[in-house]
């Protein structure tokens, strides 16, 4: 039996009739058609599908859409202000940052989510709040440099 | 050096923004009108014969439009290399591996489909499961393919001048044995693809794939269609590294279920299934034996290999050579026998993978040089550089170093980890180690024998002039080829790369091989690179009708004409461009005419602009059979040192700093080459370190998820010095060559050396586990 449910995604709030098994990942993209959350294996591993639930980074294929009836989601869709781009979005386009950019919105959701909690964090800091995002591409090295000049620019 | 405007600089990339916003499209986030979702029946046994399937529940299933077995698919044979096409898309006397495709569903829904897909019965007499060399070897083993007795499913024999010979010359003779463990690819996007057959009988696949070529012809074969009537399109691909590089079972299911039920077709893999169907790097066994003059001369080296290929051939005929031929460089290496057995097993099937076939004979040979260069009393750097090819030298298996800047590479990463005053001078349980290697810049010839050009490119200007449409089949798959490629056109057409527009990765947009063999800089970018010529010249002649100066006169850079014996009056031409676009804010000023107006005037002489470039490697070396694999036009090379800790109480290591050099002849864009070094690199950690794709005894993989199976972490990579070397290399576009696949090679034995140089142990079984470390450490201590 599906449950209707509400969730404000990205400051706008949808109502939404889903079925009990469904995941939040699934709500978002197949529901939402907001494609931008990617799912790389459904199971918590990777943090493709990374999106910020009630201020934390959660993996959206471990939380059941029903699970987040009534709470404030951000996805990938909702870092940008319009054309303006977040600082951290800005340093991933320009440090190289990104490859394949299948990790790359849920990466740049738990690094904007580290900021918030700590605007200056030291390399190691940023190394683990990312460690739950899989890339297999960069090498991890233009990432942690890009959320550390975020950080840089984000202090004026 | 020449300057450059678009090239050799740090731009960003041509996708980022799309992809840091989210809007950049991979194929699961496509979908279409009435589309249904196909689900694939999977053998859960290693070895059996099928002795019948019922798909009667599964057709009853309400919202189930299709089921599909080889009664509908045929039998026709398919694979990478036309000479062991050895794969079905769907089994229909026996299953080979946990995983073998036997059965597709397409249904209104993903869970209906796959219900349908539980709901096929199938009867199987189980067979002798062989799931390692060995017993696949063993005398009277069951023969997994009928035409293949003793499970051989390639042999390979060489020998480049006499070993045997030249060991009679040597002082010191080693022989060492090494093995690496069954990786996995570990991409962040699972492979999926959506098919289209429309009313006019033309199909179209999206799919996420390194080579939309190949897929086509694939498809189109096995389908029995025209070439012409198939269309592969790429959208944004997560990531490859090899696997990606072949057709697979579940797109020739899609596209058959759509050709039947008319209706678009939408199929994914879950992570699970990546594992199963793998195609990724196999397991190597090797044994080196290697003889060496007493002044530290390479002379001779004795390889041989045997290879766990899993159940079909994929890229494995290519891997068995390379696993040979890649040893023949960077050293002077006289005399080089090579004996190779790749041999089938029930498991599933291994490919290609960065570093292809090369990567774990390097890390071994590497390690053995090592402990050579130790017997010697040489210091593993000075060694490396006696020995060292340099620019011209030929390998004995023929292969033309055109550009090497080996020697550059090693001094580079000697000076930038400071390894005189580390080697030797460590503390006990801290070390360092190097390593370097070699890899090709694009496979010399493509995976079936054809003429075809390897790479084409169309520029077509857009009517206005404002525009520059590049079109290339190339495969964008995160290495930044789009990006490589724009800025290769607008360098040469003399325009900046924000006025390049790149579409790629669509078979109609011309011919490409795709992304695999580290080639789409050298060789997409050639045929770019004389697209982008042929549409200048175009442009100049249109102009020297109208101005009355010679082509050869003039030139385009920078966005604006050049004219090199004195400016004539094109006011004419200005006012013309500036009356067509009345209205319009940006129009053309200043003291230099645009391409802009140069493009429009040829467009209004000429019609549409277009430009060709197609693009095949020269003549190359090698006459021997089996040369086809390792020739090509030019070779990267790459030198590493690692500096690792070892907690002697547990074994477990930690890579504390990795420089790194590579050779990519010049760099097109600079940030993109340190990218591509810095994955190369973690990827080639977690070899050495933790991934092993395990099975239980039944051949079921045990490890089938990213948690389980583990790559590394932002937690586990150093951060990289990396060192550019550029050799100009004559074959390449703008001298450019490899560095996406080459960076990987020396990573592995050069932390095997570091761990060697702390702590006194020799690892010849991948991964280096602390376990593994620990055992090693106590061996040591009882002798």
């Amino acid at each position: 039996m599906k449950k209707l449910i509400t969730l404000t995604v990205n400051d706008t709030e949808y109502e939404v009739a889903v079925a009990p098994n469904r995941t939040l990942t699934q709500v978002l993209r197949e529901d939402l058609n907001l494609l931008g959350t990617k799912e790389g294996c459904g199971v918590g591993d990777c943090g493709a599908c990374t999106v910020v639930l009630d201020g934390k980074p959660v993996n959206s294929c471990l939380v059941l859409a029903v699970q987040a009836d009534g709470s404030r989601i951000k996805t990938i869709e909702g870092v940008a202000h319009g054309d303006s781009l977040h600082p951290v979005q800005e340093t991933f386009v320009e440090l190289g940052a990104i490859q394949c950019g299948f990790c790359t919105p849920g990466m740049i959701l738990s690094a904007t989510s580290l900021l918030e909690k700590n605007p200056h964090p030291t390399e190691q800091e940023v190394r683990q709040a990312l460690s739950g995002n899989l890339c297999r591409c960069t090498g991890y090295q233009k990432i942690v440099e890009a959320v550390q000049e975020a950080s840089r620019r984000m202090k004026g | 050096m020449k300057a450059y405007n678009v090239i050799n600089t740090r731009l960003p990339r041509v996708d980022a923004r799309a992809k840091a916003t989210g809007d950049a499209r991979y194929t699961a986030d496509l979908s279409m009108p009435n589309m249904l979702y196909g689900a694939m029946l999977q053998s859960p046994l290693a070895h059996a014969k099928i002795l019948n399937i019922d798909v009667t529940a599964a057709k009853k299933l309400p919202g189930v439009r299709d089921v599909v077995t080889w009664k509908e698919a045929g039998l026709v044979k398919y694979g990478v290399s036309p000479a062991r096409y050895d794969e079905q898309v769907f089994c229909s006397d026996k299953v080979r591996y946990v995983g073998d495709e036997i059965a597709a569903v397409a249904a209104v829904d993903l869970e209906t489909a796959m219900e349908a897909v539980s709901l096929i019965k199938v009867d199987y007499e189980e067979l002798p499961v062989l799931l390692d060399i060995e017993s696949a070897m063993a005398e009277g083993a069951i023969a997994i393919h009928e035409d293949f007795p003793g499970n051989v499913s390639a042999e390979v024999h060489q020998e480049f001048g006499n070993f045997e010979e030249a060991l009679k010359e040597c002082d010191i003779v080693r022989t060492d044995r090494f093995t690496n463990k069954r990786q996995d690819g570990g991409f962040l996007e699972p492979q999926a693809c959506l098919a289209q057959y429309d009313l006019n009988g033309n199909l179209t696949l999206w799919s996420s794939t390194q080579s939309v070529h190949y897929v086509q012809r694939s498809i189109a074969m096995v389908l029995g269609l025209p070439v012409g009537k198939v269309r592969v399109v790429k959208p944004y691909v997560g990531g490859g590294f090899g696997p990606k590089a072949a057709v697979n079972a579940m797109e020739i299911a899609a596209c058959l279920m759509s050709k039947r039920t008319g209706r678009p077709v939408k199929m994914l893999f879950s992570r699970e299934q990546v594992f199963l169907h793998s195609r990724a790097r196999h397991q190597f066994f090797h044994e080196f034996t290697t003889g060496v003059k007493k002044d530290g001369t390479i002379m001779a080296l004795h390889n041989t290999c045997y290879l766990d290929g899993g159940a079909y051939s994929s890229f494995g005929i290519a891997t068995i050579y390379y696993a040979g031929s890649l040893l023949g460089a960077p050293y002077r290496l006289p005399n080089m026998k090579y004996d190779g057995y790749r041999i089938y097993t029930n498991k599933p099937t291994c490919g290609a993978q960065r570093g292809h076939g090369g990567v774990a004979a390097r890390a071994g040979w590497e390690q053995q040089l090592d402990t050579i260069a130790a017997e010697l009393n040489m210091d593993p750097v000075e060694f490396r550089l006696k020995n060292m090819m340099k620019t011209g030298d030929v390998t004995c298996n023929d292969f033309n170093m055109s550009s090497l800047g080996m020697q550059e590479c090693l001094e580079g990463v000697r000076d930038g980890s400071n390894w005189a005053a580390k080697k030797g001078k460590l503390p006990r349980g801290k070390g360092i180690g190097v390593a370097c290697g070699f890899f090709v810049s694009g496979a010399g010839y493509p995976i079936y024998r054809s003429e075809t050009f390897h790479s084409t490119a169309t520029i077509r200007l857009t009517e206005d002039g404002g525009g520059v449409n590049l079109y290339t089949a190339s495969a964008e798959i995160g290495q930044g080829s789009d990006t490589i490629l724009g800025q290769i056109a607008a360098e040469a057409l003399g325009v900046s790369l924000d006025d390049v527009m790149v579409h790629s990765g669509d078979t109609d947009f011309g011919v490409d091989l795709g992304a695999y063999s580290s080639r789409q800089t050298l060789m997409s970018g050639h045929a770019v690179k004389m697209a982008a010529e042929d549409t200048k010249r175009q442009v100049l002649e249109a102009l020297s009708e109208q101005l009355g100066v010679t082509v050869g006169d003039m030139d385009i850079a920078g966005g604006v004409v050049i004219f090199k014996k004195g400016k004539p009056d094109f006011s004419r031409l200005r006012t013309l461009y500036i009356k067509e676009h009345r209205g319009w804010e940006d129009q053309p000023s200043g003291a230099e005419l645009t391409f802009r107006e140069a493009a429009r005037v040829a467009f209004i002489t000429r019609g549409v602009i277009i430009g060709n470039g197609a693009y095949k490697p020269g003549e190359l070396g090698g006459k021997y059979k089996g040369a086809a694999v390792g020739t090509s036009p030019a070779y990267g090379c790459s030198a590493q040192v690692v500096e690792v800790t070892v907690d002697e109480q547990t074994g477990k290591v930690t890579i504390d700093a990795m420089t790194d050099a590579h050779d990519c002849g010049f760099a097109i864009n600079r940030t993109n080459v340190e990218g591509q070094m810095q994955g190369s690199l973690s990827m080639g950690l977690g070899e050495a370190l933790f991934e092993e794709v395990r099975f239980d005894a039944k051949g079921r993989v045990a490890n089938a998820s990213l948690g389980e199976y583990r790559i590394p972490t932002a937690l586990d990579m150093p951060n990289v010095k990396t060192v550019i070397i550029e050799s100009d290399e004559p074959n390449g576009p703008f001298g450019a060559k490899e560095v996406g696949e080459g960076a990987i090679m020396p990573t592995i034995p050069a932390i095997l050396n570091a761990i060697y140089d702390a702590v006194g142990v020799r690892i010849n079984e991948l991964p280096v586990t602390s376990e593994r470390l620990f055992a090693a450490m106590k061996e040591k201590q009882k002798k």
